[in-house]
């Protein structure tokens, strides 16, 4: 990849041609605010907060505006953040500021913004007219839609559109009363969405949140207990139970995409219908048992069964080490090689 | 890329995502599904061919490509054996013939064929609408011919790509949890083989091929089998004709039954073992590009659920079994690589840097990504090409039961839904069985959505809500398996692949009427 040489805010920096500045500083560790800009999608230049300037060419969108060779860029002066702190006054024309109820509450790419604006009270209002409260959508099993905490980035729609190529919404109405909608604005669980929640991960504010929000204490990789397909997840622990899935950015598979089964189809780990112990069917009824006495009456069974009088079927949906040992159980114990699995089904 | 067979958005929804990703971006995409798919809006060409006439799809747009001399011939020549027998066999699969099987425009055909042939490099994805059939394998060898026709094998964006429905379907294979082979299909019947396990084991082997999934049941049925130990599965509503499995268990001594949850199968059990989930475990799992790839523990046991390799390695001791004394399953897998070559350079220390794919003979190989570059796994490493003929499924729509019953799954559930049926936004996102057909046919039936209508075919009935819709074409009916309420699995047809051995779930014959 062919290197870039610029300068931003006196520093040195070299980017792969075809970046954009405002990725060649992100890499850079320079921060430059932002809202609709997302490393996933391409540039959309909408939000219009990630202004710099550039020597002899005046105010440019840095998410939209491929490097080059010696480029001289400042990102931060008085009136630079005169024309960005505009744009997100009006996003606080109609947002719901009760950031502490917010699921996103310190983790939010508004706030960050207008912390970085130095935004107060006064300018945040300044645009306000009254309180639009719009309706939350909450048919989803899996997740809400809150409009009033929409910052019309349009990452959700872009996410639908680029990545999963499902188009399920888009932004509908002007003004104060613009949203994002789907077609004929009906709840999402009526439209084409699949719930796989990939919005919903890149939601840069509380728009769109999780219906379980539980924070796991660690996260642990892994890799999708469903299909063929194998994506790696990283399973959100807290205690003993699973509380989250996310896909795994660096697994080669996924790059972090997952379907609706993989991020939200978790909740059967720890529920309440797991066989906790063995059992033992007596008198038509199954009474649970020490592992001792079931595995005892199991060995005795099958040693009186004997040879070609007992089967197995193993499971494609162990492990590679159950499957070894099931097999060389069948074969070395039992004497058979009856064993099959459910690859056919 | 040709998809055939294969309702990818809804049965490996990651893989879509990067077809659509790659049609989106100029790749030309053909579709061929009996049913009009989500995919199908993505493709340039789509093709309906009806259910069960696959061979004749392919073998006629292989006859156009020869006819019209699109073939690469010089990937014939150099890497491929037996093309005139095969071009022979061609000639009965004319496009006016083809065109009446398949129900597929004769210029449609054409049209794929031409696009296929002359687009490069171009691979093939296909599942389970290939291979459940009575002569899925048939199905499968008419794939390779068309990839070896058109040299689309062995180079990068190429390939014929079968997509695996379970998580580790492929690894429980290569495991060698098959009745005819040990891990790395290194052959039960091959003396040397036997004896290498025999060694590795220290025990005397059985070296007469078992019985698979199916031919168990029959013998369980037949009274030949008495006891059956089986580890996370529900056959009672995956496997065809159902019935014959629940009557084949019933007929069993003893029956034991190993799994997370009690199931429609486990519940018939004398004992039950409960295992531990994917997240409770440490271990590998291989998926459907042969990438192993490691799964951390990140609970304990729910309950007192122990690994299933633990609780198989403890009746393996108590019925005097030398060699299960395992500390963890990193030991083991350092077993399963000293005995199979595929995995041999393969080691938890290095999949801690990612997957790897198989064949991977040394610690410093990188892994296979694209299988045959040089040569095929054949005598002599030419690919053979296979002269095919048309056969019909083993159920054609007659004037008894004149409708064919195809079988499709749920983005929201999967297979017997034992886990996902747990789930409660799953459940509410799609909570019962949907019967999908024409408006044409519910017409002719007096059938609208929401309707509960009777499906019976020569093996038994089963009830379901309808919904109308064109995804289906006039004639084909199809349902998932996915719901216990509607058990599709006990009308399905087990006829079966006389080689692989798997049922024809994919065309049954039957008749419905609305209940009223």
């Amino acid at each position: 990849m062919e290197k870039i040489k610029l300068t931003i805010d006196g520093m040195a920096i070299t980017a792969d041609r075809g970046k954009t500045i405002l990725e060649a500083a992100l890499d850079n560790g320079i921060y430059i605010p932002h809202l609709c800009h997302h490393q996933d999608l391409a540039p959309a230049a909408v939000c219009r907060v990630c202004l710099v300037e550039v020597e002899g060419r005046g105010h440019t969108i840095s998410c939209r505006t491929p490097v080059e060779e010696g480029l001289t860029i400042s990102t931060e002066s008085d009136h630079l953040n005169k024309i960005r702190r505009i744009p997100v006054e009006l996003i606080f024309a109609n947002h719901d500021t009760d950031c502490i109820a917010c699921t996103r509450n310190n983790n939010c790419q508004l706030q960050r913004v207008a912390s970085y604006l130095g935004l107060e009270r006064d300018s945040m209002d300044r645009m306000r007219m009254g309180n639009i409260e719009k309706p939350i959508d909450t048919s989803n099993p899996f997740f809400d839609r809150n409009p009033n905490r929409c910052i019309y980035c349009g990452i959700c729609i872009r996410t639908c559109d680029e990545i999963q190529n499902i188009n399920a919404i888009d932004f509908a109405s002007r003004g104060y009363k613009m949203t994002v909608s789907t077609f004929g604005d009906n709840p999402i669980a009526d439209s084409r969405c699949e719930s796989c929640g990939e919005c919903v991960v890149r939601c840069p504010v509380g728009a769109l949140s999780p219906k379980t929000t539980m924070e796991p204490s660690r996260s642990v990789k892994s890799v999708c207990t469903y299909c063929g397909v194998g994506c790696g997840v990283e399973l959100g622990v807290r205690g003993n139970s699973v509380v989250s899935v996310e896909g795994d950015r660096d697994n080669a598979v996924n790059h972090g995409s997952l379907c609706v089964k993989g991020r939200y189809g978790f909740e059967f780990i720890n529920h309440r219908e797991r066989i906790r112990k063995p059992l033992i069917k007596k008198n038509g009824k199954f009474e649970e048992s020490t592992w001792d006495e079931a595995l005892d009456l199991v060995a005795k069974k099958f040693r009186e069964y004997g040879k070609e009088k007992v089967a197995v079927f193993s499971s494609a949906k162990c492990s590679n080490e159950d499957n070894y040992v099931i097999q060389k159980f069948t074969r070395a114990v039992l004497g058979t090689n009856s064993i099959d699995h459910c690859a056919r089904l | 890329m040709l998809a055939i067979g294969t309702n990818t958005t809804k049965a490996h929804p990651v893989i879509a995502l990067q077809l659509k990703a790659a049609s989106r971006n100029g790749t030309r995409l053909i579709v061929a599904n009996p049913k009009e798919i989500v995919l199908s809006r993505h493709a340039e060409i789509v093709m309906q061919q009806k259910p069960g006439t696959d061979v004749v799809l392919l073998m006629a747009m292989m006859k156009v490509i020869v006819d019209e001399n699109l073939q690469d011939q010089q990937f014939i020549n150099e890497r491929t054996e037996n093309f005139d027998e095969f071009k022979k066999s061609l000639n009965t699969f004319g496009i006016e013939y083809a065109e009446k099987i398949t129900g597929v425009p004769g210029e449609t055909i054409i049209e794929a064929a031409r696009t296929f042939a002359t687009t490069k490099p171009a691979s093939i994805f296909y599942a389970m609408g290939i291979t459940q059939h009575s002569h899925g394998t048939d199905n499968v060898i008419a794939v390779s011919n068309l990839a070896l026709l058109t040299g689309n094998i062995g180079k990068p964006g190429t390939g014929v790509n079968p997509l695996r429905g379970q998580n580790n379907v492929q690894g429980a294979c290569d495991m060698g949890a098959l009745p005819n082979v040990y891990t790395g299909y290194q052959r039960v019947d091959n003396p040397d083989v036997k004896k290498k396990f025999e060694t590795a084991w220290g025990v005397e082997l059985n070296g007469k091929n078992g019985l698979t999934h199916t031919e168990i049941f029959d013998d369980a049925y037949n009274g030949k089998i008495k006891a059956i130990y089986m580890v996370g599965e529900n056959p009672i509503l995956s496997e065809a004709n159902a019935h014959h499995v629940r009557e084949a268990i019933e007929k069993l001594g003893f029956f034991v039954a190993q799994d997370i949850f009690m199931t429609e199968t486990s519940i018939l059990a004398d004992v039950i073992l409960p295992g531990a989930s994917f997240a409770e475990k440490d271990g590998t799992v291989t998926n459907t590009e042969r990438r192993v790839q490691r799964m951390h523990r990140a609970i304990k046991p729910v309950g007192d659920s122990k690994p299933d390799w633990w609780i198989a390695a403890e009746i393996a001791k108590r019925m005097g079994g030398k060699g299960f004394e395992y500390a963890g399953a990193e030991e083991i897998f350092s077993e399963i690589t000293s005995l199979t070559p595929s995995y041999q350079g393969i080691s938890y220390g290095r999949l801690e840097h990612g997957g790897l794919q198989w064949p991977c003979p040394t610690t410093e190989h990188p892994g296979t990504p694209i299988l045959h570059t040089e040569k095929f796994p054949r005598e002599g490493g030419k690919g053979k090409f296979m002269p095919l003929v048309y056969r019909e499924s083993a159920e054609l729509a007659d004037k008894d039961y004149p409708l064919i019953l195809t079988t499709d799954r749920s983005l929201y559930h999967y297979h017997t839904s034992t886990m996902t049926r747990k789930v409660e936004g799953l459940e509410l996102l799609d909570s019962e069985e949907l019967l999908i057909i024409n408006p044409e046919d519910a017409g002719k039936y007096g059938i609208s959505s929401g309707d509960m209508v009777v499906i019976t075919s020569r093996r038994g009935d089963v009830r379901s809500k309808a919904k109308v819709s064109g995804e289906c074409p006039p004639g084909v009916i199809s349902m998932t398996f996915h719901f216990a309420e509607t058990p599709t699995n006990d009308i399905t047809n087990p006829a079966l692949d006389p080689v692989a051995k798997i049922p024809e779930t994919k065309v049954s014959a039957v008749k419905i009427r609305k209940v009223v």
